[in-house]
């Protein structure tokens, strides 16, 4: 099953890059040809990886819900971080420090996902991960003295509702 | 018309929002809030500039019929967009992450729980 699931991804990406190729329908003989070669390789090499990991993340409905934060929650908040970075390039206001945030999630790939959208999203950027508690190190550009004040920081204070997204979708 | 009218507003977006990356990273005082500009402006920006070029292509692809090279064009885009999405941040977290390592402090920091931590 883990060796399907690498096949056929990796010869719909080989389809996609090489539209247009032929008169196969939209592809060349030989391209059609490379591309089996190619996701055979690829299915079998990821074989094994595929296995220990899991496919947990890429079942239907948490392709959809990751849809609907990439075009929802995600781009908003990206929005607002450029509009909040462009102000502060020009005014030159800011209120820098390093932050320490636990977000509670258990996989890699949720915390990923989770760090990349903090680091896109407003006035924060991630600087380094605890990997035995799976903390967060922020740079946050704009600290404000409330959050300050108890020490497991509140992370809704720092960037909004992103790691519940990150639970939801990869736990 | 319409479509063309969104494809230069989209280009104008992302113009503005890659100058103002430039900008930030002349005004701002230290490596961090230089980052922070760097990243999210550059990135934002080229998505814009990615739509523009997606549109222009689908239109293009729409017009000429299913076989046109066109299709390339919007689907590597579309490919880029997202390795853009997915790199531009982790690059920018490697590079901060080597930063603090080798000794670069934040500039006017308030706060930096960081700071004492032991590296493994």
């Amino acid at each position: 099953m883990p060796f399907l699931v690498g096949l056929v991804s990796a010869f719909i990406f080989y389809l996609l890059l090489t539209t247009s190729s032929g008169n196969l329908f939209l592809w060349s003989k030989a391209e059609l040809i490379t591309g089996a070669i190619f996701a055979l390789t690829v299915g079998a090499v990821t074989t094994k990886l595929a296995a220990e990991k899991g496919f947990r993340i890429l079942t239907p409905m948490r392709w959809f819900l990751f849809f609907a934060y990439s075009v929802g929650p995600f781009f908003w908040a990206m929005a607002k971080a450029n509009v909040d970075i462009v102000y502060r390039v020009i005014t030159g206001r800011i209120n820098p420090g390093i932050v320490k945030i636990s977000p509670n999630l258990k996989t890699d790939i949720g915390l990923t996902l989770l760090a990349n959208s903090i680091t896109l999203t407003p006035g924060t950027l991630t600087v380094d991960v605890d990997e035995e508690t799976n903390d967060l190190y922020i740079h946050w550009i704009n600290v404000r003295k409330e959050t300050l004040e108890k020490m497991p920081r509140d992370y809704r204070d720092i960037c909004g509702t992103l790691p519940d997204w990150a639970r939801r979708l990869a736990g | 018309m319409t479509l063309d009218i969104t494809i230069y507003a989209f280009i104008a977006i992302g113009c503005f929002f890659n100058l103002m990356a430039t900008i930030g990273l002349h005004r701002f005082p230290d490596f961090y809030t230089r980052l922070h500009a760097a990243t999210k402006c550059s990135t934002f920006g080229s998505i814009f500039l990615v739509l523009a070029v997606i549109i222009h292509s689908l239109r293009a692809w729409v017009i000429e019929g299913l076989s046109s090279p066109q299709s390339v064009l919007s689907i590597h885009a579309f490919i880029a967009l997202i390795a853009l999405l997915v790199t531009n941040p982790t690059g920018a977290h490697a590079i901060a992450r080597a930063g603090y390592r080798s000794g670069v402090k934040p500039v006017q920091a308030v706060i930096d729980d960081l700071e004492g931590k032991e590296y493994d």
